[in-house]
């Protein structure tokens, strides 16, 4: 089926000078499959208009196609549609959040939202491989609030530390914010463990679920987490679109940062009623043809099944393992077993940039840098790294063509 | 190997990658004449330089700086070390203001050799557009560090 499904991405077929594509980009964003692409057109050639407004047929339809989006991704991920908030991106999602805290911890959103309230007596917990999207808006938070950020500490194998898991996470903590999976060392984080301590302690669980969703069966209800982000780039949908996922009553108690249209229920000159999620954090004109794509990739990957695709990935991660651990020189972050097919590496000698140009100039498409993780590679030792990351599309030829080019990288540059 | 690889990673850039002249610490107010120091950072792939310029009595300059980044970014501090050793201030404004056109040319300029020694094997990477920033990252905090050893010079 795999080798099948490759045909559906037209890009694939990209030639790089005069190697054929590898592309182990999947991490930063997936490619997209010919019906995923072809939605836009169809979307924009036959069901184009303002949605949630006006009562023409047209508009009846582009409404449809965006609320059927709601209806797929809580198929996806478990829930009710209501459930499913759009937004510009998962950072935005993340943000949403967030800010909706800090405008609680200042008195906005009445009592519904004094649940969020936040103070210095309290503690936000994150951890130390957060991507910053997930770290930064905590700081701000802290910041605005007086509250205190802790964070989970790592490991050398890549897994958060749960040694003083009690202690870090204490009955200070009002908001646990944490990755499912890793973006960078491709480690899948015991959500279970982690949901169990901040419900001992009462606190909110806040999942950036980008890395997760896409790569895995993912399910935010078993998983009884509050909130949860993630992007429809990275699951073969468009840019432009992210979700966050809520639970109901904490949605609709949550202070919304966007305001304006479409997210109200009565206006007067001196102040405004919200209506509730998830129209609630959805001001303004909404991104409706990227969510009519973003559903057509959901049902694609609902097709394919999230269970395979994870089997899939694993196969892949490790190829590429066993081939790196092959070539002197090279060494891995992190060594989780509990994996996805995501591999970040030090290269002895050469810089991840240099790294990077070299599997280029093979056809080998990859990510170099800190992968917006700087306090991670921080932990380890480094200021960048090389990262190969797989998706449903791709096979043991493309990594194969990825262990041939980085085993010529250090000779190339004169590392012995 | 590709004809772009080659023209990018030119047998002078890994050299100077690989020896770098220039690479040793800053003296900061230990430096006897004007001197200057920047700090730059590449927020998008972290690389990182910190570079201080000294104008001595005869108007030589000096030139130390410590960095962790790419073969371009460490080899274009090196080769900028080495001019700036052969160079007076006006010469290294004008080699300064010459590099950066040659960056930012799309390989439609050939480097003058006679002007730009070493830095003249950079114009293949002006046809990369996403490592012209490590090229030129030392060039910055040069300019910058040089800019205010003149000030401290004419105070």
């Amino acid at each position: 089926m795999f080798s099948r499904l490759r045909n559906d991405f037209p890009i694939l077929d990209t030639r790089v000078g005069e190697s054929s594509l590898s592309y182990l980009d999947s991490g930063a964003t997936s490619q997209k499959p010919q019906c995923v692409i072809d939605t836009f057109t169809e979307y924009y050639s036959q069901r184009n208009a303002a949605v949630h407004r006006g009562a023409h047929s047209l508009a009846v339809m582009a409404t449809d196609a965006f609320e059927a989006g709601r209806e797929a991704v809580a198929d996806l991920v478990g829930g009710a549609p209501e459930q499913v908030v759009w937004t510009k991106n998962a950072t935005e999602a993340l943000n949403v959040v967030a800010l909706g805290i800090d405008r609680a911890s200042h008195g906005f959103g009445g009592e519904a939202a004094q649940c969020f309230s936040l103070g210095p007596a309290d503690s936000i917990v994150v951890t130390e491989m957060e991507h910053h999207a997930n770290l930064v808006p905590w700081q701000q938070l802290a910041q605005s609030t007086g509250a205190q950020l802790r964070w989970l500490p790592v490991t050398d194998a890549g897994e958060l530390d749960l040694s003083d898991l009690e202690s870090i996470v204490d009955e200070t903590t009002k908001v646990f914010a944490f990755t499912h999976v890793s973006n960078v060392l491709g480690t899948i984080n015991p959500v279970d463990t982690l949901v169990a301590r901040a419900r001992q302690v009462g606190a909110l669980v806040v999942l950036d679920a980008c890395q997760s969703v896409p790569h895995m069966p993912v399910n935010f209800v078993d998983l009884d987490v509050d909130f949860a982000a993630f992007s429809a780039h990275k699951a073969l949908g468009p840019t432009g679109l992210g979700t966050l996922w809520g639970k109901t009553d904490l949605l609709n108690s949550l202070p919304p940062v966007l305001t304006g249209g479409s997210m109200i229920t009565t206006v007067t000159m001196e102040d405004s009623a919200f209506m509730d999620a998830p129209q609630r954090f959805e001001a303004g004109t909404q991104p409706v043809a990227e969510v009519a794509a973003f559903t057509t990739a959901v049902n694609y990957l609902a097709e394919v099944g999230l269970e395979k695709i994870f089997d899939h990935e694993r196969e892949l991660a490790g190829v590429l393992l066993d081939g790196i651990a092959k070539i002197p020189g090279i060494t891995v972050l992190g060594a989780a077993d509990n994996r996805i097919g995501t591999v970040a590496f030090d290269v002895d000698g050469v810089h991840a940039h240099d790294v990077g140009q070299y599997l280029d100039s093979q056809g080998v498409a990859v990510r170099v840098g800190h992968h917006c993780a700087q306090p991670l590679h921080r932990r380890f030792g480094v200021t960048a790294t090389t990262r190969a990351s797989t998706y449903l599309y791709n096979n043991t030829e493309d990594c194969e063509q990825f262990l041939a080019a980085l085993a010529e990288v250090r000779p190339f540059f004169g590392v012995q | 190997m590709s004809t772009q690889m080659q023209q990018l990673y030119q047998q002078v850039i890994l050299d100077h990658s690989r020896s770098r002249i220039g690479n040793a610490a800053l003296l900061r107010e230990g430096a006897a004449g004007p001197h200057g120091s920047s700090h730059q950072i590449n927020p998008t792939c972290g690389d990182e330089i910190e570079l201080e310029a000294e104008i001595s009595d005869d108007g030589a300059i000096a030139v130390r700086w410590s960095g962790d980044g790419c073969s371009i970014s460490m080899a274009s501090a090196s080769v900028l070390s080495e001019l700036a050793s052969e160079n007076s201030v006006e010469g290294m404004l004008d080699i300064e203001a010459k590099f950066h056109e040659l960056m930012h040319s799309r390989g439609t300029i050939v480097g003058d050799e006679e002007i730009l020694g070493d830095a003249a094997a950079f114009s293949g990477v002006s046809k990369f557009p996403a490592r012209i920033k490590c090229a030129l990252l030392s060039w910055v905090a040069f300019k910058d560090a040089l800019n205010q050893a003149q000030t401290s010079l004419k105070e």
